[in-house]
């Protein structure tokens, strides 16, 4: 059989992620990870206990398309009470399965064939191939470690054609933990309303900064109307494993987006819809507490890889430190990969978030602080035998 | 920030100084100072290892012991739970509100070890007046730490 053509091109034509490429190298025992992408906590038990509760019930049916009435409702409170902003749970909130859904609904309810889609970077590889699959074209912007890999409204400008529909803004950011304040935001937003493009903004890490409150770009004047919120439970809550994310934005458009998941996943898991309303309604204090943790292991981890001399801006937001190894002489990859084998710490090469990433590696501090303090060491000790 | 060290070490004993002094934005000898006062003052109290002894085949039991007493003139209950306190075998004690006074939790080699320490050592004393003995059959979780099988850990993807 002739595979080739029998599959699609487009999806063909996907590169493989560099993320993936790199784990399959880890498999050793004594490997200190700090390249998994995800929270070290296990879902509160409350949470826990809530889902399991609702299967003990027997609520095992669909949900609506939408997810649950009580579901969308304590997110519609959550984005009032945490962002200032309002949307109804009737006909501008979505639940989907992760927030990786939420952005795919959104890039296919928006982009049509040939238009084109801004994606600052380094940033979370997803938002390119989702584009991509939806027949946008990604345009990608380099951010650099001297703006604090903010976008800027410069460089925004600079990549706006006539067939831009749609610019991504990831922040909090992954990998660089970099985060938009008001201000910021507001220039950014002067640039998007002049030349009237819609936003895409994933908040997925917005319970995790630590240099005042997470500002949706939504509530920035004139951006409400064009602009789609994503969010979910993973990163705050710890509950990854649990596939539940949302959606909001102006029901023009919260509506296609429905139509679309309607057709394509029917409704997003029961049990863990339950689960997040017990999150959403009783969960501060555990976002509270792991948001401290994770605040106690950045600092440590910025001190230490400062005093090691690879040089580290402190991040303001999400769970990584993106120091730059520069002044190794190596490439990102040759780091990582040097560093695993000889030194079993896995971190992920900077270029596997985009070319901009080159010369920098990731590091995830949502692990033990011994485990981090243990990988910091080895990590001193390869340097000092390069 | 007082409070923030102890919370630091009482959840891991092996924090190094400057781990705690990053974390809390201290310098690290303001770190080993503070708590070398804490170890003066005994508000650090002393510094243990939780060991699951199951998983190495260890054999030793642990019971939890209900003691009624009557009081001692004057003093109360403070010099009984004192002089419980003396013991070796004796791993912890509490005056209790409720059906019983003091509850004693005692580490031994054996139940007849054990046993015979409380009939030995504890019944006899004049102010005892009953004592109810309670094995553990086994520990789930103490100090806030699960002890756990070994079960193989859940196989994971790698997210991005």
């Amino acid at each position: 059989m002739d595979y080739d053509k029998i599959l699609s091109s487009r999806a063909l034509g996907l590169k493989p992620s560099g993320i993936r490429k790199f784990f399959d190298l880890i498999d050793g025992t004594d490997v200190i990870s700090l390249g998994i992408g995800e929270p070290d906590f296990v879902t509160p038990w409350h949470i826990r206990d809530a889902g399991i509760a609702s299967l003990e019930k027997g609520y095992t049916y669909y949900t609506p398309n939408a997810g649950t009435m009580e579901l969308r409702t304590a997110i519609s409170n959550y984005m009032k009470r945490s962002f200032s902003l309002e949307y109804s749970p009737k006909n501008e909130i979505v639940v989907t399965v992760g927030g990786s859904e939420a952005i795919d609904l959104a890039m296919r309810a928006m982009i049509n064939p040939g238009d084109e889609v801004i994606v600052p970077e380094p940033s979370f590889v997803c938002y390119g191939p989702i584009a991509t699959l939806a027949g946008g074209v990604p345009v990608h912007v380099a951010t650099t470690a001297e703006d604090g890999f903010k976008l800027t409204p410069e460089k925004l400008e600079s990549v706006i054609t006539p067939k831009t529909k749609l610019l991504v803004l990831p922040y909090p950011n992954n990998p660089t933990g970099a985060i938009l304040t008001r201000s910021e935001l507001e220039a950014l937003a002067k640039v998007v309303i002049k030349h009237d493009i819609a936003v895409i903004s994933d908040e997925i890490y917005s319970e995790l900064t630590y240099s005042g409150e997470h500002v949706s770009v939504a509530s920035i004047e004139g951006m409400r109307e064009r602009t789609v919120v994503v969010n979910g439970f993973s990163k705050s809550y710890a509950m990854t494993g649990w596939r539940l994310g949302y959606a909001c934005g102006p029901c023009e458009i919260t509506k296609v987006m429905t139509r679309i998941h309607q057709y394509a996943i029917m409704s997003a898991p029961t049990t863990a819809q339950f689960a997040a309303v017990e999150a959403l309604n009783n969960g501060d204090a555990d976002i509270e507490h792991m948001r401290e943790e994770y605040n106690q292991r950045r600092r440590f981890m910025c001190d230490r890889f400062n005093a090691i001399g690879l040089e580290c801006s402190s991040p303001d937001g999400a769970f990584y430190m993106f120091p730059s190894i520069k002044s190794t002489g190596l490439s990102s990859e040759e780091f990582s990969t040097r560093l695993l084998k000889e030194k079993s710490v896995a971190v992920i090469p900077g270029n596997a978030f985009g070319d901009s990433g080159e010369g920098f590696v990731r590091c995830c501090y949502a692990a033990s602080m011994q485990n981090i303090a243990k990988a910091l060491t080895r990590i001193e000790e390869f340097i000092s035998s390069i | 920030m007082e409070k923030a060290i102890l919370e630091l070490l009482e959840n891991d004993a092996k924090m190094t100084a400057e781990q705690i002094a990053s974390s809390l934005g201290m310098s690290e000898a303001e770190v080993v100072e503070e708590i070398e006062k804490y170890e003066e003052k005994d508000i650090i109290a002393g510094y243990k290892t939780l060991i699951d002894w199951d998983k190495v085949g260890g054999d030793g039991v642990t019971a939890l012991i209900e003691i009624k007493v009557v009081p001692q003139r004057g003093q109360g209950f403070e010099r009984i739970a004192a002089r419980m306190s003396q013991y070796d075998e004796v791993d912890s004690v509490y005056l209790m509100s409720g059906a019983y006074d003091i509850a004693v939790t005692v580490n031994g080699k054996s139940l007849r070890d054990v046993a015979s320490f409380v009939s030995d050592k504890i019944a006899p004393l004049e102010y005892v007046t009953s004592t109810a003995t309670h094995f553990v059959l086994k520990k789930f979780k103490d100090k806030g730490v699960m002890y756990t099988n070994t079960e193989k850990n859940q196989e994971r993807g790698y997210a991005f």
